[in-house]
Formats: structure tokens, sequence, C-alpha cells
């Protein structure tokens, strides 16, 4: 029998949400690590019971844990982030020159091959590496010396590496997003990098088509074509045929291009997912309605779900790591909420109901498909 | 030399420990030596309380001994003897900054 097991980050502990393959009836376990913000949760695809979680607060610092049981119990492993090198200056949000500082994991992304080896997006954008399970850290330096790490700035979050993708058919080459600098390829398992942002345009950069700057909020991709992406930009939802080589807008008729998630029918490639936000100083849906907008063509004609969910007087927000999808046949999707809430569907988002409903805040929503 | 220190309740949680921990210290007691005692003794609070490398106390945590704050003090004055002798604990103390 099938099970379903997500993963929910939160502002004040994480929780882990099983379910059998029928996804009614729910177990909720947590809050773990009560009164820590964890960032992101997620499990090895080679170990599903193996599971790394970043916990951090203002007050104590960045914790890394990881399960070996699913999420029963847990063991603080490494937690020493430091940069490979001076690690110099970045823009400020005024433009002017500030000090690169390690403050929080946000991402963290289980080799596809091994367990003990995982990468971690953090702040102030970086991408490290461990393979002895999470008890040492190294930092992978090509990225931030690429060169043009002194013009990257903070987006309203941080100036946060959220994002970390590896490509399935190739283990040399990963994906990473960076707000506000941009996209980022590898071919060479992460010692060079280069920017891949042809064809986004951000009209409040000086120079709207540049190389970096672009605040990308996340990027999605169906593992069976790993050369195609789709991205939800700070403005405009974009795809690429080309492994990022070049990008062009696919918002179509969405009632708003901003907002932060995106993601990618586990059996659909041409199916994706994103929630429309009214703007990025508002963050909340339009008409105070909450709704999933799903394009069955890769984008440009998208439609709305709304079965289920809110229609009236809402006004969460849904965070950049917090949705996800399962692989059963009828594909599940999953999303959380500023307001505590994580709805999933069973029918690929024809309709909705909440898991929970009254969470702390929501920052990250994984799931594991557990055969 | 045996020290007790008192940790806020998260720290007690990750070190798996209960109100007051007891530390055998080495030499001269003062902030750095019960620190590093703490951390080798718990290794998983290596970085909780101050930066991995240059030692520097976070922002928001407070060292408080015999009804006086010690947090800006230098790391290597003697402490007071009550916290030497044990008769005393060293406070850890989360800033007051809630949300």
């Amino acid at each position: 029998m099938s099970q379903v097991r997500v993963l929910v980050g939160t502002r004040k502990g994480a929780f882990v949400l099983t379910s059998d393959g029928k996804r009614e009836k729910w177990d909720i376990s947590g809050p773990h690590f009560g009164g820590w913000e964890v960032y992101h949760v997620k499990g090895s695809p080679v170990d599903p019971a193996r599971l790394y979680l970043s916990q951090s607060t203002g007050w104590f610092g960045q914790l890394i844990q990881c399960s070996s049981d699913g999420g029963r119990t847990w063991e603080p492993v490494g937690n020493e982030f430091k940069y490979a090198s001076v690690p110099g200056t970045h823009q400020w949000y005024d433009g002017t020159p500030h000090p690169w500082e390690f403050k929080r994991v946000w991402h963290l992304e289980p080799s596809l091959t091994d367990p003990d080896t995982v990468y971690a997006g953090i702040e102030d954008a970086a991408i490290f590496r461990t393979s002895d399970a999470g008890k040492t850290w190294n930092e992978l330096p090509g990225l931030r010396e690429h060169g043009s790490g002194p013009g990257w700035q903070p987006g309203a979050g941080g100036m946060c590496l959220h994002t970390i993708i590896l490509d399935p058919s190739n283990p040399d080459r990963m994906y990473i997003a960076i707000s506000a600098a941009g996209a980022f390829r590898t071919d060479d398992g992460g010692k060079t990098w280069h920017p891949i942002n042809k064809g986004l345009r951000s009209d409040m950069m000086p120079d709207p088509t540049a190389d970096v700057g672009h605040c990308v909020h996340h990027v999605a991709m169906n593992p069976s074509r790993p050369n195609v992406l789709f991205m939800q930009k700070h403005w405009d939802v974009m795809r690429s045929d080309n492994a990022g080589d070049s990008w062009q807008e696919v918002s179509g008729n969405l009632p708003t291009d901003f907002g932060f998630v995106i993601d990618v029918h586990a059996h659909e490639p041409e199916t994706i997912y994103v929630v429309p936000i009214k703007s990025d100083s508002e963050h909340y849906p339009p008409e105070g309605k909450l709704r999933v907008y799903r394009s069955r063509s890769g984008g440009n004609e998208w439609e709305a779900l709304t079965k289920g969910l809110p229609q009236s007087d809402c006004y969460v927000n849904v965070l950049r790591d917090a949705m996800a999808v399962d692989s059963l046949d009828s594909c599940g999707i999953y999303f959380g909420t500023t307001g505590g809430q994580v709805y999933a569907s069973s029918d690929a988002g024809d309709s909705w109901a909440p898991i929970v409903h009254d969470l702390p805040p929501v920052l990250s929503v994984e799931v594991q498909t557990l055969k | 030399m045996s020290v007790r220190v008192v940790l806020p309740a998260h720290l007690r949680n990750l070190a798996r420990v209960g109100s007051e921990v007891s530390l055998e210290v080495d030499g001269a007691v003062t902030q750095r030596s019960v620190l590093d005692a703490l951390e080798a003794r718990y290794p998983m609070l290596r970085g909780t309380l101050r930066d991995h490398t240059t030692k520097v106390r976070r922002p928001f945590v407070r060292f408080f001994a015999c009804g006086e704050d010690f947090s800006h003090e230098a790391l290597d004055n003697l402490l007071p003897e009550a916290i030497a002798n044990g008769s005393e604990p060293f406070l850890v103390v989360g800033a007051i900054a809630g949300g």
C-alpha cells in the first residue's frame, strides 16, 4: 500500500503529515523543534527514511538535524557553514557594498544517488555540500566566486540561495537560483557556474535584461525532461526548453504574474502550477480568493482551480518552497500558507482540502511518496 | 573545579539536559574556559552561543554571573569565586526579544 509523507517547515517548528495512498485521513506529528524556524525539511530519494532539516533562530543560530527513521527521532549534525574564501561584499538594498555573512540555511537538497550527500543553499547566497550525512559542510566556492557576486543584492527575505535542482540525467549538472541574482547552472559538478538569465526582464533593474540581478523566486523541473525548466520570477512566469540557456515568458492569462511557488505535475511534464499573488507589496491573493492556476500546455493558457479553496476574505501568502507534488498515479499537489494551512489535492488540482489549518506560518512543503 | 551552568530552555532540549549542568573546568575559571568545557561536553551546542571560529558571542545571547552581566567582559577575565567553586551557577540567557 502506498503512503505519502508531507514534510512541513514552519516559523515555529516542523510537522510530519502522513496518509495512505487515498490521501483522505492524515496523521499529524509535531511540532518538532517547537519555537524554532524550520526553513526546510527534505528526504533522500535513495533512502526515504533519511531526512534532513534546517532549524534556526535569531538567538541561537543555525542547526541541521538528521533523521534515520522518517522523522520520528532526530540527531543534530554539523552546523558550521564557513565560506571557503574571504566572501567580500554584495550590494545592500541601497546599492552600497555590504559584507557577506552567513545567516541561515534556506534549502537542503539530498543527492539523487547517495543518502549521505546533501547540498545546502544558504543566506548570504552560497552553496555548500556534505558527503558525510551532515557532519561537515564545505562550500562549492565557484558559484560565489563567479565574479558577479559584488553585484548581487538581497530580496525582501534576504540574499538567499533558495532553489537547488539536480539533473537526474547528468550528475555534473545542477541549477540554483538566488534572490536577487538570478539562476545559475553548473555542468562540472559545481566547480564552475554561469548565469542562465537570458530572456528575463526585470524593469526595476538599471539594465532590465542584465546577466545577473534578477529576483528569481523559484524554479521547477520534471525529472523526465531535465532540459525544461519553469520559473516564477518576482514578476513573470517563464519557461526554458534548453536547460536555461534562454527563457520565454508564459504568464499568459494569469490574473497577476507575481508569485512565489511553481511546480510541475509528476506525470504530465507540460502541466504546471502557480499561485498568483496580487503584487510585490501586498503579498496576498487577488480579490481575497486563494486560487491555484494550472496550465496543461506548459504555460500561457491557465485555468483557476478553486474547489475547496477559500474564495473570499483570504489574505495569506504561499512562500517559494511551500508547494510540492507526489508521484502517485493520480498526482497529488500540496501547498502551505502563511496562515498555517496545508492544502492537498489528490486529483491533480481539481479539488482541494486542508490537511491542517492552524499551523504556524508555513515556510516549506515537501512530499515523499513511499511505496 | 566543578562549575554549574544554566542553559535556556531551547538549548537544554538540544543538549538533552536538565535545568543545569555541572562541568569540570581545568585551570582558571573564565568565560572562555567555561564555554570551552560546555562545548566539549555537549558538542551540539557549538555555534549556538558563539561563532565557531571567532568565538564572538551571538548578539542575542547573554552571560550572567552572581547577578551581574558578564556579556561584555573580556573572555579571559576570571569569573567570581562563587562561580568557580560551584556555589552559584553561570547563567546563559537568551535576550528578551519575543516573536
